[in-house]
């Protein structure tokens, strides 16, 4: 059943727990997944679904009063909860990660040209020259015009997509075999967003990069991801193809989703088939399955045990107890 | 109860309490040791102050000549021992400590008040008023105030309302900047722009929707206040200028105790230590506060 | 006059924009430059376009909560800018706005009761208690929320559920337009659904007239019956929902449809991706002639030297020189 090729990440039971004064929140929950390399792995989820919190704990970022727990194994080492060190050289180096706003991950006290050299002396050990000279081809590689004047400019004085785009060169600089995005387009404009992702496909295209990118927009999904994971309420709900995710859906919460959300290439039915209810509670889960709630399929089963998150085919997976969807 | 009377209570029942932002202010701070153990304190300072003196039988400007400068001891009831003229130094700190204290107080009320209105007008209403408005205040600020207070105290004689009044004017300054700083972040948030478009008078808005708003700093810039003007009590009485003989301040203690140092130092001790541990607490407290009522939850 | 609610004639606003330096003046930020529309009872307006486009201003400038430089507004027969402050005032009763981010257009002070009622007590300061209660708790009831929350604080309920709050609080005085500047932006995608279709039960309901701005095409699509697009302060295009999706006439307005996302992988694949080349130029440099010749693919050198005015080509009104060709 599993390629024998190896895997490039392999998450595996992951749990992520944050101590809050108001009780432990479980933000994530049984999270398992691979990723291939070169693949391009989509999480799509709401707030409170954990998609940000899942790659945050695979990057050893969490917040202080957080606690992951379980084995992600990245190229067939462990790095969970690595110490910070070793985890320092992995980071900015093989895993890579870029942010929503591209203004405040950059130092806004920096020139563009530390910030980047930066990265590759500590990583690459590279001279100052060179690693200057390394940083205005990556900058020419993302398409930043007059790359050798703009990279002593400040961060504020680039634009919103040209800050996203210097993110993105920082984050390729070492040549990462994997790279996180986390909602890179959601703070641009839709003709910024439509050239950063045309960028991420072909940063995929020409160094074979695996992407794991992170979003709410089930249309940026669509046009970019070989895989989906769609996470509610901290638990993986459903994985796929990209295709099958979008026509073949067997869970109820994937489909809700994907009947209420606005297409441009519909005309303006009356109303937009809603799921009901509000966003999860996390810090009052109901006993069985967290949709519970606002499942219009629900049956008895559903309110009392916890649908596990199980196979059903070759890269395909769910966690409902419903037989089928029909 | 008549018909109309048990639809209205029916229509409230079952009505859910909210819970406001004070009150997951105050759980924050409950959960600080530092700023309840503070709280604590100057309870109990105050009660003392208040009630402290009913303790001894010395009356705080009664001098016994038979017992000048003599140290603490239990058996003649003198528990913080006597000044250079025989008067009980307990029941003077604690006087000393009501004087300090309502000077603390009154002058800081003084001082919210013209501060918050002044700035959060000239914060709301910005251009050429706020420019104006904080112009007067920069010129303000540069007088020398301190040689106005002296200058008042001489005149008109060391009256106590004349105190509060004169700090209360000193620092009013600071709390005007403040709050229009406050103001002018506040005045772009969206819910200011929403009573805009209802239609809300502006004063209204100013005092419904902008104070309120702004009391977090407040208070918080009030428990920082509140020992400063202390310290500025003190500062007159050390140069002879606080309150009256025989009523005494902290300050004015400190100083005579400061004096005596070498021969009775407890005349410094007690009232340095009750000064320090006031100022202590209001600083944790107000640390507590700033901690409690973070911005990143408003 | 006939149905007309609204109407716009070219409505201006300028920002003084101080230079640097102690001895330079100020300069004119252009960020509406003129736009002009009709809008008739019960009929929805979307607005459309990206940052700096200066939709969010136009709305303001409509609603008088930023002044015009130029330009009439004429709202149920009067115009608005001859109105003195305190029948400006009264006429507010007659237009409201619904804000971008939910939690913060409520004061974090105030309980829901008194957000909702204080339309109510500033126009009808006479009405008892009682009938202002009843009335606020009859408008919770219309949005969806339970009339027994009515003393809780906005933090503590989910940003769906505030949006609604500040809905019911622009209709308690039944107005006859609402401006919604990018109300679903910042909801989660299951919920943005629910207010969609919340807003439009209420405009059948009250015979409401909407302008509805956003960034996002597919859902002005679908709730407008008329679409404006601008940019850089200038409406581009306007025409119908339906018409601007099938025959797109202005570039920017096709660059738009092209690149916004669809939920559906077979649709992106199929997708053709010209992009739009270069930047947003700044407001304070435009290009003379059509702002829009910098990105444009079809410029010629007209474009340069004379500034296309909306004109009425087939079911839409364009501004561009060569509309009729591409």
């Amino acid at each position: 059943m599993r390629n024998t090729k190896r895997k490039l990440l392999e998450v595996a039971h992951l749990d992520v727990d944050f101590d809050t004064p108001e009780g432990m929140v479980p933000a994530v929950a049984g999270m398992s997944f691979e990723l291939s390399k070169g693949e391009t792995l989509g999480i799509v989820g709401e707030s409170g679904s954990g998609k940000s919190q899942t790659v945050l704990a695979i990057m050893g970022l969490l917040a202080a009063n957080g606690r992951a727990a379980g084995s992600v194994r990245f190229a067939g080492g462990e790095i969970l909860n690595l110490p910070v060190g070793r985890m320092n050289r992995i980071r900015g180096e093989k895993i890579a990660m870029i942010f929503q706003d591209p203004m405040t991950s950059l130092n806004p006290y920096l020139t563009v040209a530390t910030q980047m050299t930066e990265v590759l002396v500590r990583h690459k050990n590279m001279s100052m020259q060179d690693a200057r000279k390394r940083s205005i081809e990556l900058l020419d590689a993302v398409h930043i015009p007059a790359a050798r004047e703009r990279i002593d400019m400040y961060p504020h004085e680039f634009s919103g997509g040209m800050r996203q785009r210097v993110m993105i060169a920082m984050a390729l600089s070492c040549s990462p075999k994997l790279l996180i995005a986390d909602e890179p387009t959601t703070a641009l404009d839709v003709t910024v967003q439509a050239q950063i992702l045309s960028l991420l496909g072909e940063v995929r295209r020409e160094f074979g990069t695996s992407i794991i990118l992170i979003t709410h927009d089930l249309g940026v999904i669509a046009g970019v991801c070989d895989r989906v994971m769609v996470m509610y309420a901290g638990r993986v709900m459903e994985y796929g193809s990209v295709d099958d995710i979008f026509y073949r859906s067997v869970h109820p919460y994937t489909r809700g989703l994907l009947r209420s959300v606005p297409r441009l290439d519909m005309t303006g039915a009356d109303r937009l088939p809603t799921i009901d209810g509000n966003p999860p509670n996390l810090l009052a889960l109901p006993k069985g399955c967290p949709f519970v709630t606002r499942c219009q399929r629900r049956f008895g089963r559903c309110e009392s045990e916890l649908p596990e998150l199980r196979e059903i085919d070759h890269g395909r997976g769910k966690a409902c107890h419903l037989e089928t969807m029909q | 109860m008549s018909g109309t009377e048990l639809a209205r209570r029916l229509d409230t029942v079952g009505e859910i309490r909210g819970r406001s932002l004070w009150v997951d202010a105050r759980n924050r701070l409950m959960r600080n040791k530092a700023a309840v153990t503070s709280a604590v304190i100057l309870a109990v300072m105050t009660l003392l102050v208040i009630f402290g003196p009913f303790l001894s039988p010395y009356a705080y400007d009664f001098a016994d000549w038979g017992k000048i400068s003599s140290p603490p001891s239990l058996s003649d009831g003198h528990l913080f021992g006597t000044d250079t003229v025989g008067r009980d130094l307990f029941v003077r700190t604690l006087y000393g400590g009501r004087i300090s204290l309502l000077v603390g107080v009154v002058s800081t009320i003084v001082s919210l008040l013209i501060g918050i209105t002044y700035g959060a007008t000239a914060g709301y209403f910005g251009g050429r008023v706020d420019n104006i408005m904080m112009r007067v205040v920069d010129i303000l600020y540069a007088m020398p105030f301190m040689f106005f207070v002296i200058l008042l105290m001489v005149l008109f004689g060391r009256n106590i309302v004349l105190i509060f009044v004169a700090i209360g004017a000193i620092t009013w300054l600071d709390m005007a900047r403040i709050v229009r700083g406050q103001t002018l972040s506040l005045k772009r948030k969206e819910f200011i722009e929403a009573a805009e478009a209802i239609g809300v008078p502006t004063r209204r808005i100013i005092f419904r929707h902008v104070v309120p708003n702004l009391l977090g700093i407040v208070m918080v810039y009030i428990t920082l206040t509140i020992p400063h003007v202390i310290l500025v009590e003190s500062f007159l009485s050390f140069l002879g200028l606080g309150v009256q003989e025989p009523l005494t301040s902290w300050g004015a203690l400190v100083n005579e105790g400061a004096q005596e140092m070498e021969t009775a130092t407890w005349m410094l001790i007690f009232p340095a230590l009750f000064l320090a541990a006031t100022l202590f607490s209001f600083n944790f407290i107000g640390d507590g506060l700033r901690d409690a009522l973070d911005p990143k939850d408003r | 006059m006939s149905d007309s609610l609204l109407n716009v004639d070219g409505l201006e606003v300028h920002f003084d924009v101080r230079q640097p330096g102690i001895f330079a003046g100020s300069r004119p930020l252009k960020a509406v430059d003129g736009v002009s529309f009709v809008l008739n009872t019960g009929e929805t307006l979307g607005i459309v376009g990206e940052s700096g486009c200066g939709k969010s201003t136009l709305a303001r400038a409509i609603l008088r909560l930023v002044p015009m430089t130029a330009g009439k507004v004429v709202l149920l027969g009067s115009d608005l800018a001859a109105l003195n402050k305190d029948e400006l005032r009264q006429a507010r009763r007659d237009f409201q706005i619904i804000f971008q981010d939910p939690l913060a257009s409520l004061d974090p002070r105030m309980t829901v009761g008194q957000i909702i009622s204080e339309p109510l007590t500033t126009h009808f300061g006479k009405l008892s208690k009682d009938e202002v209660t009843r009335r606020v708790k009859a408008m919770m009831q219309k949005v969806g929320l339970l009339p027994n929350q009515i003393n809780r604080y906005p933090h503590e309920y989910s940003g769906g559920q505030c949006q609604r709050i500040g809905i019911a609080r622009a209709l308690v005085l039944e107005p006859k337009l609402v401006v919604c500047d990018e109300p679903v932006s910042a909801l989660d995608v299951s919920i943005q659904a629910q207010i969609i279709n919340l807003l439009k039960d209420l405009q059948d309901e009250m015979d409401l007239s909407l302008i509805f701005i956003a960034h996002d095409l597919s859902v002005v699509r679908h709730i407008s019956d008329k679409v404006l697009v601008m940019y850089m302060g200038r409406a581009v295009e306007t025409a119908s929902g339906d018409t601007l999706y099938t025959n797109p006439r202005h570039p920017y307005t096709r660059a738009l449809i092209a690149v916004v996302p669809i939920p559906d992988p077979a649709e992106e694949r199929a997708k053709d991706r010209t992009l739009l080349r270069g930047e947003l130029p700044s407001p304070m440099n435009l290009p003379s002639g059509c702002r829009f010749r910098t990105r444009c693919p079809y410029a010629i050198e007209r474009c340069a030297t004379e500034e296309p005015q909306l004109r009425d080509v087939g079911a839409s009104r364009v501004a561009c020189h060569r509309a009729e060709e591409i």
